[in-house]
């Protein structure tokens, strides 16, 4: 447990200092959403009703999109090859990697995103619902990336594979994420669609990290 | 069973049984493409398009079969290091992704007259996509690094991953109001289905079955070849062919 706090520490410390990324992932995301108003026309109307989608569709690129760096920087310096040789279990310290992760790129997405569901012309009660599902589904999004991430280590166009492996994998958090807010904004009950989303995530809890951590010994043997 | 891990004597099996899989198949195929296409009856509420099921149902079977397959054998590959399962666990793959397009297009050439759209997104449709997609991505991820070891395991730990999809895709239809039918034939209360229409079926998924065997047996002892080839290539770069040293030497 020690070592994955120091673990914890040590990836928030280093994203802190270097900046960069959780900044880039949010600018990333909210320039996606932006893109949709200029595509499809200003129309409130359809806007509101897309709305919902397009903000998920953004979080999961957006998560994509910072995933394949989970493992690479810590597999090219060789620190992944000591952590794999660490008395703590591997999965322990796969899951604390995985926490730093969303702590630094799921987090901020849900933050920033009453401000797109304004921009959107959602209707106020469904940003409630909005960033519970994305708090409830983020997680989901970087446990499963992190199987993708430790698969493609050292490949070939790593970053592209990654998401023909990752994003189908995304689908089911996509779709219980989309029904959540929908159900808010027709004034019907999102508990159900929220209560999926939280099993997601107990399940997704529960497999990926040995999944990941099972990758990342083959990737290292 | 570990004793089929021994390649000489897989393959000695494999060469055996090839020619069987391959009259099964072709007899199963005849038979059942002649019972689904003329010997059987219109149904009274899809008419002709019901010959579209007997094409469509063990394709999609045998999606998930392929699946389960490649499955196991990426399993028994990481957890006894058996070269021979991850061999028959790549070969599965490009005939399991074929097996689930033929599924996709010919569930949506039957859906365009039938439900009057060639694809919705129900829970059916959509796992069996994610499945295509999951087929796709094992094949990618295999050929994705320069050692070819090291993408062996890889696609093997991703092919493990994805077996999540599998009881989705099969209990889909149960679990949500989806526009594809519950399941007709393996039920627990006998097949709902009539028997002129369940014999075709039936022949059709033996054949399909035997059709896999076929194909899997023949793509294991050309990946045997290939690996072989390989190997000779090496030695032949590492020692000068004898025939130009006894030229040197005249």
């Amino acid at each position: 447990m020690n070592s994955a706090t120091a673990l914890l520490r040590r990836e928030l410390r280093l994203a802190f200092r270097q900046g960069g990324d959780s900044l880039l992932v949010v600018m990333f995301f909210v320039l996606v959403v932006v893109l949709f108003p200029l595509g499809v026309g200003p129309e409130p109307g359809i806007l509101a009703r897309i709305g919902g989608g397009v903000i998920w569709v953004a979080a999961l690129l957006a998560a994509m999109l910072s995933m394949d760096r989970l493992f690479q920087t810590d597999y090219d310096d060789g620190s992944l090859e000591l952590l794999v040789l660490a008395p703590a279990p591997l999965e322990v310290l796969v899951l604390a990697k995985v926490a730093a992760h969303w702590l630094t790129t799921g987090l901020p997405l849900i933050i920033v995103s009453p401000l797109l569901a304004l921009l959107l012309n959602l209707s106020p009660s469904g940003y409630g619902v909005l960033a519970a599902a994305l708090a409830l589904g983020t997680p989901s999004l970087s446990l499963i990336g992190a199987i993708g991430a430790a698969l493609t280590l050292g490949a070939r166009r790593g970053g592209v594979l990654l998401s023909l492996l990752v994003l189908p994998l995304f689908i089911p958090a996509l779709i219980f994420g989309v029904s959540a807010v929908d159900a808010a904004l027709l004034d019907l009950n999102s508990r159900p669609p929220l209560l999926i989303l939280g099993a997601l995530l107990l399940l997704a809890l529960a497999l990926c990290p040995w999944a990941a951590a099972a990758a990342i010994r083959q990737a290292t043997e | 069973m570990h004793s089929f891990a021994n390649p000489t004597r897989f393959l000695r099996l494999t060469r055996a049984l090839q020619p069987w899989a391959a009259g099964v198949a072709l007899v199963c195929l005849a038979a059942g493409l002649y019972f689904s296409l003329f010997a059987s009856p219109a149904d009274y509420q899809q008419s002709e398009t019901v010959r579209i099921m007997y094409v469509h149902v063990p394709a999609a079977w045998m999606a998930m079969f392929c699946y389960v397959a490649m499955a196991a054998g990426s399993a028994s590959f990481l957890i006894w290091r058996h070269r021979v399962a991850d061999l028959v666990a790549k070969a599965t793959a490009p005939i399991g992704a074929s097996f689930t397009f033929l599924a996709l297009v010919t569930g949506s050439l039957w859906g365009k007259p039938m439900w009057g759209t060639w694809w919705v997104w129900d829970a059916r449709l959509t796992s069996v996509l994610i499945l295509f997609f999951l087929y796709l991505g094992y094949m990618a991820l295999y050929n994705a690094f320069d050692d070819q070891a090291r993408g062996a395991r890889a696609a093997s730990v991703l092919a493990l991953v994805g077996v999540v999809n599998v009881p989705i895709i099969k209990f889909s239809v149960d679990w949500w109001n989806t526009l594809h039918q519950p399941a007709s034939v393996v039920r627990l209360d006998g097949p709902s289905i009539h028997p002129s229409m369940l014999t075709p079926l039936l022949l059709m998924a033996v054949g399909y079955t035997a059709f896999y065997a076929w194909v899997l047996f023949l793509r294991v002892r050309t990946e045997f070849a290939a690996e072989k080839i390989r190997a000779l290539r090496f030695r032949q770069a590492a020692v000068p062919p004898a025939r130009e040293l006894k030229s040197q030497e005249g």
